[in-house]
């Protein structure tokens, strides 16, 4: 909300330059976001009065003003074409600060020839003294200006930037604000005399007001004024909502306007001749009701929306804004002004369903206080008839159903101290709560006081929220800084956080680098990943009105996002790419929140290592990949199986699962070259996922020390020939089978040259061990053969020649 | 005086520059620093010289001495090895390593790390919750009933999903403080926990604003926890965090889920409290939402209020790094662009 300093000082007493009041309001939980100095570099401009109106002798356009300033009546030169004999005017005098009104630039007005003609002065536009960008002609001031006095006296302000907690609706408005400086700087708040003068009927004869909903409208108070003359406010009333952010339309509305931006208490007029049956009813809307708001739009409403009506039609929807049937015109002559209070969350749902903002719905929305209907419609019906003329009928009609006792809440020196850590007063408790306008009362203890919320402080309902006003108002910076004492409580931490910074640190040590992407995806995107067109199982779930198509579903893989990555990273980087993400995706449950397991994928593409004067870049293939994954696990402390796998996006002849403790926790494999053409990548792209949610239990079984054998171990390497068809995984399930082999390594796969075709050979390195005594050459001899013996039989094995 | 002594610096290290050969460096030796050099004889005379120009000349004659000895070692060995190279027997060793692939945790990562750690050595628990959260959650248990305002400043995300009610009321957590009620419900206190992760907001993408980001909520629950305590372990946090010498202030703030409520800014990292386009020229940095927790937020978990009380906290993650390292677009951490992941 913006305030104007000039405003808030109708109010109460203010000192403090503005830099203090900012910091005092924004301590105290009204953060000021900034302030605009008006007039702070107005020197030498004076309030001046146009005298009379020559021509220029050499130019059509310009004209020549005398200008009465009091001491001296200078003739200037002046291009605008809005000047008229005794307008009030801001005169600047040579050396004064102006902005130059066609370049935009500062300048130092100096004495200048124009045309021949001397000029030791100006007659300014907004534009030339920084108010505004407007430069149609000169500013034209209020006839109350004092000719003489310094602009800055009579306009110069201070305007703040609140931002105003949803919790004080009393905040949004001048008082409200004055109040908070007044307890901050020990000062007191005048209110405004907002008396009148009743003439006329009383206003019960006029109209009667009904409240139909009091669940929804706890209060309506209403007057009569007879006899206004709608026109144009006085400026002083235009400039206070400008300066609010308002714009002025006419004196009535922006009487209730300004009331509102004063009192915080929104206020509507309607044109009493259009009242019909002078009647006004607050009730629900019927459904499909349709009512044409101010803004001359059509309004379908619902039946859970409150309306104010009179005995035909609905007149506007209440709180939110005016009908246009009922709006006030040029014509009107009688209005009925309404200051009431609406259910906050009712208006909410209207306004939102609506799509209606407005000043007056926000201050509805945010809880005021059912006790400002009177005193603001008191003020605003006083500034009506000083203003607009007029006269009040006798009396208001208020209508209050919604009626409730102020509850006073018990506060005790022990409740601040539990807390707030810190002990004060009932002294002190007593001075910062009074100083907000609550009312302290002894209380049964001597410890305790018994405090009354003043009224526009709806916030207030626990002794919470008076432990905060006295903390606010002394200040936390007196709360001292300690930290909590007491037992530490016993820690359970789940395993899996750990985990998770194991696994990234692991990945990072293989040269993978870190993404982070989003958690939401497209549709489209996940089709790629599909080699052959069919339905996604399960099926993804959805974000209702997603912003873009490419973040419409909630992730169920880590995929897209990386190989997004990859071809986005490709198009900058030669060489090898490593990536990986650690994340989460979601998997649909009936009737319940996703399953969120904890997913690690990693792309491997290009060279193995960067091209360097150690040799070339050969790239990357399935075993770097299986590599990494075996690095990793081996490190988590697990021994994982790579068994035959069918998974869609990855080429069908190289891929494995992971399988751990007979669990399928992954996948390794090359990108299914459909897919990678998908996402625009050329080469060959391999990938590893792993759900480590599945895989955790894995990495955290008891683990039994195994006895280092004393003996030394006899090794033998034997070369085989098999069919192409027999697999690594075969012979060596074969020989570890054996007794006193400890360790079996290939270190050598050949095929052609002079391998007959179809055939292959496997070098092998056997470690023989005994755990208890030294074995002779003999007892490994008879192994190994035994070993060549089954490898025949079962494999058809030979050994290579 | 200190002007000579420089000056003899200079052409020392000029002269030791030319030496091309490991006998010619005695030579060298002997005419800087041997007995007979003229910095020796500066620091023998330095007995006859006036106090204060005593401990100037001294201290620089010292300082020369020490570099030129430091200086004549590093020539020594490079002129050793270069003779190695040159005689086959030596290696080159200016050359490059073989280049393992060097990979890195992401900047958002590191962050959340270095946050818990901090947070664990004050005996914070860190823990999880989910990403995908019921209404419940995320805002009716923190006292953000459906029309509250507080709503409105957290455009929410919601998922496409009925329950057998046929209510609407799953959507992307907009904060972690939506773990606090799991917690409160799920363990017992004394309580201390760190809650890190993804939030979620209904937002266009700009420079400051990206429709995920992360945060960390903590919270403290036990029988004598003060807002006192909040301020010191927030300070602590600061102090680790942010360094030593950077000033902390608490204002009154408001947040439905506490009471007080607090609000911790730093003194601006860019201009040091003066004023600059960081800040807003207020000097200051928010950098998180804090309080005691609400009584009703404690009752509705089932904590009685009156024997418990706590504290809680909240804070974007995103933002620190962007402070610490100079970030100016936090789309930065979620473009996955190698060649910014590469500088942290």
């Amino acid at each position: 909300m913006k305030v104007s300093l000039k405003w808030l000082k109708q109010y109460v007493d203010i000192e403090l330059p503005p830099a203090e009041l900012a910091d005092k309001l924004t301590m105290a939980g009204t953060e000021v976001k900034g302030w605009q100095v008006i007039g702070g570099d107005w020197e030498n401009i004076v309030v001046g009065q146009i005298m009379a109106i020559n021509p220029h002798p050499n130019a059509d356009r310009l004209t020549l003003p005398t200008v009465d300033l009091g001491t001296e009546q200078p003739t200037v030169v002046c291009g605008a074409p809005n000047l008229k004999v005794g307008d009030k005017v801001a005169f600047a005098r040579v050396g004064a600060n102006l902005i130059d009104g066609h370049s935009g630039q500062a300048i130092k007005l100096e004495t200048a020839r124009i045309r021949g003609v001397v000029s030791s002065g100006m007659v300014c536009s907004e534009k030339e003294l920084g108010i505004s960008d407007s430069h149609q002609g000169i500013m034209v001031l209020a006839t109350e200006a004092k000719v003489g006095t310094p602009l800055a006296d009579f306009m110069g302000d201070v305007i703040f930037d609140l931002d105003v907690t949803p919790n004080r609706p009393d905040c949004l408005s001048v008082i409200g604000i004055a109040r908070e400086i007044a307890a901050l700087t020990g000062r007191e708040v005048h209110l405004p005399d907002a008396g009148y003068e009743e003439a006329g009927e009383t206003i019960d004869r006029q109209i009667s007001i009904e409240i139909a909903a009091p669940d929804l409208c706890p209060r309506y108070s209403a007057s009569l004024i007879t006899g206004v003359k709608i026109a144009p406010s006085p400026q002083w009333l235009q400039q206070r909502l400008l300066a609010g952010g308002m714009r002025p339309i006419n004196n009535v509305v922006d009487i209730t306007n300004f009331v509102m931006l004063e009192y915080g208490e929104p206020l509507h007029a309607f044109d009493y001749n259009r009242v019909r049956g002078q009647r006004i009813m607050v009730r629900r809307a019927e459904e499909g009701e349709v009512l044409v708001t101010l803004d001359g739009n059509k309004r379908l409403l619902s039946k859970d929306m409150l309306v104010i009506a009179d005995s035909e039609r609905g007149l506007a929807v209440a709180g939110v804004m005016g009908g246009a049937d009922s709006e006030m015109t040029g014509r009107t002559t009688a209005i009925v002004l309404e200051a009431a209070n609406f259910n906050p969350a009712s208006i909410y749902n209207t306004g939102s369903t609506l799509g209606l903002p407005s000043e007056a719905r926000m201050r509805f929305e945010r809880g005021i206080s059912p006790e400002l209907t009177l005193p603001a419609l008191e003020r605003a019906t006083q500034l009506i008839i000083e203003l607009a003329g007029g006269q009040a009928a006798k009396g208001v009609v208020d209508v209050y159903p919604g009626r409730q006792e102020p509850k006073p809440i018990l506060l005790s020196t022990g409740e601040v101290k539990r807390l707030l850590g810190v002990d004060f007063s009932i002294k002190q408790m007593k001075e910062a709560l009074t100083s907000l306008g609550f009312d302290c009362q002894p209380a049964d203890s001597a410890s305790e006081i018994r405090v009354t919320a003043p009224y526009w402080r709806s916030d207030i309902s626990l002794a919470e929220d008076l432990v905060e006003e006295v903390a606010r108002l002394i200040g936390y910076d007196r709360i001292p800084v300690t930290m909590p004492g007491g037992e530490v409580p016993r820690q359970n931490p789940a395993p899996i956080i750990d985990f998770k910074r194991e696994v990234r640190r692991h990945l990072a040590g293989y040269g993978f680098y870190e993404v982070v992407t989003y958690s939401l995806t497209g549709l489209d995107l996940l089709n790629r990943l599909l080699p052959e067109v069919h339905p996604l199982e399960p099926e993804p779930l959805r974000v209702l009105r997603p912003m873009t198509a490419e973040q419409e579903y909630l992730r169920p893989n880590l995929r897209v996002n990386l190989l997004m990555a990859l071809e986005a990273n490709r198009r900058h980087e030669e060489g090898g790419i490593r990536l990986f993400e650690l994340g989460r995706v979601y998997v649909r449950r009936p009737n319940d929140l996703p399953d969120e397991p904890e997913m690690l994928c990693a792309l491997l593409a290009g060279s193995r290592f960067d091209q360097s004067w150690h040799g070339g870049d050969e790239p990357v293939d399935f075993f770097d990949a299986r590599g990494v994954v075996e690095g990793l696990l081996g490190r988590l402390g697990v021994a994982a199986d790579f068994q035959p796998s069918d998974d869609e996006s990855l080429d069908p002849a190289k891929q494995a699962a992971i399988v751990v403790g007979g669990k399928r926790v992954g996948v390794v494999g090359e990108v299914h070259r459909k897919v990678a053409d998908a996402f625009d990548l050329a080469e060959k792209v391999y990938l590893l996922e792993i759900n480590l949610t599945d895989l955790l239990p894995f990495t955290l079984e008891h683990k039994l020390f195994q006895p280092i054998s004393r003996f030394p171990a006899v090794v033998r390497d034997i070369a085989l020939v098999v069919d192409a068809g027999v697999t690594h995984r075969q012979v060596v399930d074969i020989i570890s089978g054996f007794p006193l082999v400890t360790e079996v390594a290939l270190f050598d796969l050949y095929t052609g040259g002079k391998l007959p075709a179809g055939k292959k050979s496997l070098a092998y390195r056997i470690t023989f061990q005994s755990p208890s005594k030294t074995l002779t050459d003999e007892a490994a001899n008879q192994v190994q053969q035994k070993i060549i013996d089954k490898l025949a039989k079962e494999l058809g094995a030979t050994l290579r020649g | 005086m200190l002007k000579q002594l420089n000056e003899l610096k200079s052409a020392a290290l000029k002269e030791l520059e030319a030496v091309s050969q490991a006998k010619d460096l005695e030579a060298w030796r002997v005419r800087y620093l041997g007995k007979k050099s003229q910095l020796t004889g500066v620091l023998r005379g330095l007995a006859e010289l006036p106090i204060e120009e005593r401990k100037q000349v001294g201290a620089l004659a010292n300082r020369i001495k020490a570099g030129l000895e430091e200086n004549l070692g590093q020539k020594s060995r490079l002129l050793k090895q270069v003779g190695l190279a040159a005689a086959g027997e030596g290696i080159d060793i200016t050359l490059p390593g073989r280049p393992y692939p060097t990979g890195r945790l992401h900047p958002i990562a590191q962050t959340i790390a270095e946050i818990c750690d901090i947070f664990a050595s004050m005996g914070f628990q860190v823990v999880e919750g989910p990403e995908v959260e019921w209404d419940y959650y995320n805002f009716e248990a923190l006292n953000i009933p459906r029309h509250h305002p507080a709503r409105e400043s957290m455009a929410t995300l919601w998922v496409d999903a009925e329950t057998e009610k046929g209510e609407r009321n799953m959507l992307m957590r907009t904060h972690t403080t939506a773990c606090d009620t799991r917690v409160l419900e799920q363990m017992t206190p004394p309580i201390r926990v760190v809650m890190p992760g993804r939030v979620y907001r209904y937002e266009a993408s700009d420079a400051t604003h990206v429709p995920m980001f992360h945060q960390i909520d903590a919270l403290a629950v036990d029988k004598n926890i003060t807002m006192a305590d909040l301020k010191g372990t927030l300070y602590e946090f600061a102090r680790r965090f942010f360094g030593e010498e950077r000033k902390v202030r608490f204002r009154c703030d408001y947040f439905p889920f506490v009471e007080p409520g607090v609000e911790m800014a730093i003194e601006c990292l860019v201009c040091g409290g003066s004023g600059c386009r960081l800040c807003g020229n207020s000097g200051w940095i928010e950098v998180l939402g804090a309080g005691m927790t609400h009584p009703r937020v404690l009752e509705r978990s089932g904590v009685d209020p009156r024997e418990y009380t706590s504290f809680a906290f909240g804070m974007g993650i995103d933002r620190l790094p962007m402070l610490r390292y100079g970030i100016d677009d936090i789309r930065l951490f979620y473009g996955s662009d190698l060649r910014f992941l590469r500088q942290f």
